[in-house]
């Protein structure tokens, strides 16, 4: 029995099938990312799996407590940061942190340790509104009012959408302190570059789960071998060069990456025939994201 | 060299606050032009002022080659917008949401129709037309968004992190039409926060704590700060950012 399981979710929203037999188990302290893009059906699952939103057919347990059963005492033991800024813009940073600590029973100063870390950076504005917040902070104060009561398991929704690349380094940095602290967390992102840095990840599309591994093991299931070649730069930068390679019998796909191209042969006697300065390189997770949606 | 934006020591205050601190820059006609930085640094002031809709605290902008203090009026009929958060009506039909913002930047009525009819053929939705916008999957949606911003053949178009959320084949897709674009001589003024769409550009520059710290074709930039890719630049820079 996993930290988290649930077994053949589905959810419809009329006609909308926004997820299909989703089925996953995420272990105790383990740090699981939910990779895909908007639409796939994140949301949702986040939804169904913190008891706020019923599905209609499968079913979930979280901590030992079945997600539809037991939905009172499951959100004693969650955590949950939904996508959208979420507490009150009112309340200065240090009240709504005081809220949440008192509608989960607890004090602030019990779990101060466990927030500290996270918390102590926003401490110098503590009598600011929430809403006055810039966006980095309001993350932060989010996340500390998601912790304050010591959830086992901790769902964070999208925290790095619209964040810039050194920010959401800075939070991953923190995330993986939670982890250090035995906190279970499932977190959910559009940035691909991001999965190297879960334990496990599902990448999701259309409602699907496509593939469920760790990064590593992920990668190495890319069924090709994957050259990159540079783009050559010209004022139109890339179009021509990809039209032309698109036109290669030779050739099975072919997609930008910076300023490479990534490239893959149907089959080794097809790269044999052309003479490109290609060097074998190993896929990223996106790469392994484009050639799983290809597949379906 | 045909310039389409050119400013010179742009400045905006909030009180005591400098969100923009005396930019200037000037992108020339056709260019894909990538306008990066660390959240905060005063690349949305910066954005609201060249669309025409904030005004200078200090300084000058000529956009489509009006005054943005002073023809705010005249830049705004010459630019397209799009963000990723909104830009079409998601009750409208497609055709409906393409006549609406053609009306808006006074497109003549007799060209709007054959217009949409091009337009459509040439994203394949042709049989689209009469579908509401809520009911198109997000990739063609993002499409739609891009050509309608462009509906009107602006001189320049502002593409605010258009590609936030896409899946990874789309945002490729997205990039094509941005090249088709910029290859009739519409420039292109796009934020990102991804660094592999930084190497799509023809220049970036990375605004930090209101300042554009760095500003070069990306292959020069990757020399200047001996970094392998984008990213390693953008982090480079963004690390001596004093304020977040």
């Amino acid at each position: 029995m996993g930290k988290l399981n649930c077994n053949l979710l589905n959810k419809s929203y009329g006609e909308v099938h926004a997820l299909k037999n989703i089925s996953f188990e995420v272990q105790d302290g383990e740090l699981f990312g939910l990779i895909g893009p908007d639409g796939a059906g994140k949301t949702t699952l986040f939804r169904i799996l913190t008891s706020l939103l019923l599905a209609d057919s499968g079913t979930g347990s979280v901590a030992g407590l079945d997600i539809v059963k037991d939905y009172k005492e499951l959100r004693n033991h969650i955590g949950y940061m939904p996508g959208k800024f979420s507490l009150y813009p009112d309340l200065t940073v240090e009240e709504n942190l005081k809220f949440f600590a008192t509608i989960f029973n607890t004090t602030v100063e019990e779990n101060y340790k466990l927030v500290k870390p996270i918390y102590s950076q926003i401490e110098p504005f503590k009598n600011r509104r929430a809403g006055k917040l810039s966006g980095g902070m309001k993350q932060k104060l989010a996340l500390s009012c998601a912790l304050i009561h010591k959830p086992e398991v901790l769902f964070l929704d999208e925290p790095t959408t619209g964040v810039d690349p050194v920010s959401r380094k800075e939070f991953w940095e923190m995330l993986r302190q939670l982890k250090n602290e035995g906190i279970t967390i499932v977190v959910s992102t559009p940035y691909m570059d991001e999965a190297n840095l879960c334990d496990r990840i599902a990448l999701i599309q259309h409602g699907e789960i496509l593939s469920i591994d760790t990064p590593e093991e992920i990668v190495t299931q890319f069924p090709k071998k994957l050259y990159r070649m540079p783009i050559v730069e010209t004022q139109n930068i890339a179009s021509l060069q990809l039209t032309q390679l698109r036109k290669n019998p030779d050739i099975e796909s072919v997609f930008m990456f910076g300023e490479y191209l990534h490239v893959t042969f149907k089959n080794d006697a097809a790269r044999a025939n052309n003479d490109l300065p290609l060097q074998e390189i190993t896929p990223t997770i996106e790469d392994c994201f484009i050639a799983l949606m290809n597949r379906v | 060299m045909n310039t389409v934006i050119e400013t010179r020591d742009l400045t905006k205050k909030f009180g005591d606050f400098t969100a923009v601190d005396h930019i200037g820059f000037s992108v020339a006609k056709g260019e894909i032009f990538g306008f990066l930085g660390a959240n905060g640094a005063g690349k949305t002031t910066a954005m609201r002022m060249l669309c025409g809709l904030s005004k200078p605290t200090s300084g000058q902008g000529l956009v489509a080659g009006y005054d943005i203090a002073k023809q705010s009026e005249q830049v705004k009929k010459n630019i397209g917008y799009m963000s990723q958060k909104f830009s079409l009506y998601e009750d409208l039909r497609v055709g409906e949401n393409m006549r609406l913002y053609a009306g808006i930047y006074g497109v003549k009525d007799k060209l709007i129709n054959p217009k949409i009819d091009e337009t459509l053929a040439q994203l394949g939705l042709s049989a689209e037309k009469n579908t509401l916008v809520k009911e198109l999957p997000l990739g063609w949606k993002q499409k739609l968004a891009f050509s309608v911003a462009i509906f009107h053949e602006p001189q320049i178009v502002f593409l605010d992190e258009p590609t936030g959320g896409v899946d990874p084949i789309t945002r490729r897709q997205f990039w094509e039409l941005i090249y088709e674009a910029a290859g009739r001589g519409i420039t292109i003024f796009v934020t990102t926060h991804y660094m592999d769409e930084a190497e799509y550009c023809n220049r970036v520059s990375i605004m930090v704590d209101g300042r554009i710290d760095a500003l070069d074709t990306p292959a020069n930039l990757r020399k200047q700060f001996q970094a392998e890719n984008m990213d390693e630049v953008f982090r480079k820079l963004a690390r001596k950012a004093v304020r977040s």
